[in-house]
Parts: C-alpha cells; structure tokens; sequence
C-alpha cells in the first residue's frame, strides 16, 4: 500500500485530504509543519508528499530544500499553495517539488494527481 | 445520599477530538483512540483540580489563559515524568555510538570534549551519561571530556553533589554497575563514588536569565530532556536560543522523547541516527 | 583522557554586560554570530526596536534573523509589532512564518494592528493574519473571523477563517458559517470545513 505524507498546519485541511485518499487505499500520514515533516520522513518511507506552503516554524519550502538533501529514497513531492505567484511556482521548483496546486484542491483533482505521481494509475 | 456532581462530568467523543488536535498542536504528542480512557482521566483530574464547571469551561480558560500555568499542568499529568539512571537509554547509546564519533570527527585540536546536562535535576541524568562514557564510549581513552549540569533548583543542586539515591532511582541500572560505581548506605539507599561525583560540575542556571547563560558557550552535545515542553512559546523559542548559542557549529541537542523541536525552534537542522533523532546546530551560517 | 574532574572554575568567570550603544553598532557586524548574538541582547533595551527592525530588513542570516525577530517579540512595542506585521508581506516564506510566530506573543498587544493586516489588499497577507488570532487571546476574534466569512471576496480567507472558528468558535459564527457556504456553492473544500465546523460548535453555546 502507497503511503503518503500530508504536512499542513491546518487540522481540517489534513483531515478533508486523509478521508478522500484513505477512501482511494492510501495510508496516510500528517505532519504540521517542516520540521516534523521531516522526522517522519527520517523514520518512515513515503511514496508521495503533499505540502502546504505557510506553516509555523517551518515552511514548505525549507522543508523540500531539507528533504531534498537527505540521504533517503526521495519521492515526489506536490507543493499546495494558496498563492498563485510567480514567484512561489520558482521557489516550489527550487526547493524540488514536482507539482504545484493552488488552494482550494479539489478531491478529483488531487486523487489523479496522485495516482500519478505514486504510480497507482497504471496498475 | 447527596447529588454526586463529578459523576457528571464526562468528556465526549468531540470533546476527545478537540483536545487531541489542540493538544498535538501545542507539544507534538499525539494520542491514538485507544489512549482515550487515560486522557479522559486526567482531564476529568484536571477539570476538577481547576474548579471548572465541565470540559467546555476548562477548555476555553485552558486556550484563552495568558499563562501556561495550565497547559504545564496537564502535561505534567499526561506525560510520565520521573528520573532515575538510565532513563531514555536509547539516547545513551546514541551518544557513545554516534554522535561523539561525530564530535570528535570535526574536532581541530585535543581541547575537552563539552557536555551539558541542563536541568540536572537530583543528578540522575549527569551522573548516567558518566557512567555511560566511562563505561562504554572507547574514545574515552583519547579524549578529555567536560561534564556540566545545571539546574536552577539550588536545593536540588544540592542533593545532586550529595549523589545519594533511593532504590528506585537506580532500578534501571544493571547490578554489575550499581556495584561498580555506588556504595550501599545503611538507610538501604546507595551513594554514588567520588570520582563519579567529582566528574560533573554543577551550576546553578535560570535558562531564562541572559546573564547566567551568557558564560554557557563551546559545547557540543546538550541534553535536555523533559524541560521545554513545561515552557510557554516565548520561553521554549528563548531557551532553544540559549541552547544554538551554547553550542558549536555541528553540536546536538537531545530532547525528551516526548519532545519535539517540531513546536520548538527552526533553528536546528533534524538529525538521525540509528539510535535516535536528535537536533544538530548547522555547521556554517545559514 | 578521562572524564575531568570538577575544578575547572575558569567558566564562572562574570563576562560584563554590554551597553545599548555598543551593542547596536554591532549589529551590523560582518560575522553573523556576533550579530545573531547582539541582536539576541538587545531584547533587553526598549530603544533597540526601531534598529533592529531595520537590520531585519537587510539581514540575509536566517539565524539572525529569527534572533531579531525573538527580540522584537519580547520588546513587543508598536515599532516591533509593525516591522513584524511588515514581514507578512515578504516574499521569502521562511521570513512570513518567523514573523507570525513572533506576532503569535507580541500581536496581543497592538490588536488593532492585526485588525488592519485582515483587511489587507493581499488576500495571503490576510490569511497570514489569520494564522496570529489563535495566540491572541483577544475578545473580538471571533467576530472578525465572522466578518472575514461575510464580507472576504477571498475563498482561501473564507476557508481559513473556517479552519480557525473550527477550534475557537462558539454557536454564534454558525449562521455565518451557512452564509459563508451559500457563498461559495461548488466548493467542496469549504462546505467540508463549514460542515466540520458546525458540527463542532453546536451545542458549544456562545463564548
């Protein structure tokens, strides 16, 4: 079963993604910013990430960057961001994420997306 | 036969919810469906230590009271707090396999290798990571190391230098070691050895205070087990302060293992080791 | 090589406090320890606010940066509550969230500050603002959040706005929760939280 890290500072907003992706067959996890995003991520393999941007402590971004400079097996990563800014799709690429969705996501939207990303659409 | 009124009092299932999702957010403890019996308990504990009326006053004044009096409160009574050798072993183990490898690996010269054990409570702490490197860190033989440990407790300061401790306190340790390094009282409790005791030096340290930490520099581990998670957010980011400038560049912190510094500081870059995760200061600027 | 014995006295040396004069002149330092540590001192002056709310502008060091902001939230006077809501504007994330955890102690104190970021022209600014309500422990949040779910143009600052009634709510923002869900009728995200929301508050009575 793919599994799958949701890091978001909102409890709603975790809850509303886990229910439609549990529903899908993914088992999830949740994490409320960066840093803690990133433990999780030292202890437990992840077939897909979905960050939020804004988070206390530590955003997104910082988070991807760190992620991304760890020696695990890395896998995709969609930012969701409420802005649609130029400037926030760069900062998404640089710091390695491989999508990037504005707020509000809606659930079709999301669980194509991530079929994708994990590979499960092709099984 | 009287109303009995606290028999009343019972926390729903959103009542259960909301705590849980309030109180994850404040320590980064979260607790499964199957802990709700113990954390119904101790609400109930708590609702009725506080005077309020039902869940609902107890938890508004919880979130809306400008101190965290309360919040300190009911950690304490969710999270099991005790000292005694050897506690969080794991973090031991980490110490002698890995993150001194670490140190000593960056190190230029052959200065002591600095330790701070911060609060020190009655010792227990201090005293264990002693015994932890005399016993089992081989580097021991090549490398001077420097024992700090600190409380802002005077008394209990005291009673660490004093080094004497009950049955209990020293439970975990294997008898092999409670032979080596104690001595048998006739009250039945066991002192620790001189050269024990005379290997740590302890402080008398308020966190908080700019001038008792500001001669607190040069380490390269810090254990600090159990302290924040009792601070409020001003004082938590404050003290992880102290803590990033008490430490070298590529230092560690270890936390309680109820702790996270996920709710604490961005300061520190998440490290692991097979042992244990701790918290490293960056080695440059970031 | 041992573990040392307990004589090493040498630490306990007083290093003496240094006044605001030198310490501000330090503050633009090319060693961004010095600085970190100057800025970190400085939280004892009420002088201070106004110059390291300048060095913030500039400062590149995320360290220093979040040393400064810590300062600006202990001193918590009216130039440091602005230079942190001015943050919010940032285009450096990392920056926007150190800036909120600072406005999460020190906003309390100015809350008419963080009225004005809700009314921001930039609907992130505002969902930033939203983000500082919980710790402010003022008694007119809840009906600034009601305002937001009435009058914000902005679905993302309705949702947030739901987010956080969610915890802090009472009875009284149900009817707005409803209106704010009629005014966005195909989105499902919202009509979840709304509907997260009231179920939550119900039977919560009124603050």
């Amino acid at each position: 079963m793919k599994r799958i890290l949701i890091v978001d500072d909102a409890a709603t907003v975790r809850l509303f993604n886990r229910q439609i992706l549990e529903k899908a067959g993914y088992e999830v996890d949740e994490a409320i910013n960066g840093i803690e995003a990133l433990e999780r991520s030292l202890l437990t393999t992840y077939d897909l990430y979905l960050v939020d941007v804004n988070m206390p402590l530590q955003d997104g971004f910082s988070f991807l960057s760190n992620l991304r400079a760890q020696a695990i097996t890395q896998a995709p990563a969609v930012i969701i961001s409420t802005e649609a800014g130029e400037q926030d799709r760069l900062q998404a690429w640089e710091a390695g994420a491989n999508f990037y969705l504005i707020k509000p996501v809606k659930p079709d939207v999301l669980l194509q997306l991530v079929d994708m990303l994990t590979g499960e659409d092709d099984q | 036969m009287t109303v009995n009124v606290k028999k009343a009092l019972a926390i729903s299932q959103e009542d259960f919810v909301k705590f849980r999702e309030f109180f994850y957010r404040k320590t980064g403890i979260q607790f499964e469906d199957s802990k709700r019996y113990f954390v119904d308990k101790r609400l109930i504990e708590r609702i009725e230590a506080t005077g309020a009326e039902n869940f609902r006053d107890y938890f508004i004044n919880l979130r809306f009271q400008s101190s965290s009096d309360e919040l300190q409160q009911l950690v304490n009574v969710m999270t099991v707090n005790e000292t005694y050798f050897f506690r969080e072993e794991y973090q031991l183990k980490c110490l002698v396999n890995h993150m001194l490898e670490d140190v000593v690996r960056r190190k230029r010269d052959t200065s002591p290798i600095r330790i701070w054990s911060m609060p020190s409570s009655s010792g227990e702490e201090p005293y264990s990571i002693a015994m932890y490197l005399l016993e089992n860190w081989k580097g021991i033989n090549e490398w001077d190391v420097e024992l700090i440990a600190s409380d802002i407790d005077t008394a209990i300061l005291d009673r660490a230098r004093r080094g004497i401790y009950s049955p209990r306190s020293v439970h975990n340790l294997p008898s092999a070691l409670l032979e080596k390094h104690f001595r048998p009282l006739a009250s039945g409790d066991y002192q620790i050895s001189d050269e024990l005791r005379q290997s740590v030096e302890f402080s008398r340290v308020n966190l908080m205070s700019a001038t008792d930490v500001r001669q607190y520099r040069g380490f390269d581990v810090i254990f600090c087990r159990n302290l924040l998670i009792y601070f409020d957010d001003l004082s938590r980011r404050q003290a992880a302060d102290t803590f990033f400038d008490a430490l070298n560049p590529g230092g560690m912190i270890c936390l309680g293992h109820s702790e996270s510094m996920s709710r604490i500081s961005s300061l520190f870059v998440v490290r692991k080791f097979p042992d244990a995760i701790v918290y490293q200061k960056p080695l440059e600027g970031r | 090589m041992a573990l040392l014995r307990n004589t090493s006295t040498d630490i306990r040396q007083e290093i003496p406090a240094e006044d605001a004069a030198s310490l501000l002149a330090k503050l633009w330092d090319e060693s961004a320890t010095t600085r970190r540590l100057v800025a970190r001192d400085l939280a004892r002056f009420p002088e201070a606010s106004h110059r390291l709310a300048e060095r913030l502008e500039e400062e590149s060091d995320s360290s220093v940066r979040e040393a400064i902001i810590t300062s600006l939230a202990a001193l918590a006077d009216i130039t440091a509550v602005t230079a942190l809501i001015d943050c919010l504007h940032s285009e450096d994330a990392a920056l926007r969230n150190d800036a909120i955890e600072g406005l999460k102690t020190a906003g309390g104190l100015y809350p008419s500050l963080i009225q004005e970021a809700l009314q921001d022209g930039d609907p992130d600014v505002r969902i930033l603002a939203i983000g500082v309500l919980e710790s402010l422990r003022h008694p007119d949040v809840e009906q600034w959040l009601i305002d937001l779910l009435d009058h914000d143009a902005h679905l993302n600052v309705c949702a947030c706005a739901v987010d956080l009634l969610c915890e802090i709510g009472s009875g009284r923002a149900i009817p707005a929760l409803e209106r704010c869900s009629e005014r966005f009728p195909n989105e499902e995200y919202l009509h979840f939280a709304v509907g997260l929301a009231i179920q939550r508050l119900q039977g919560e009575g009124t603050l």
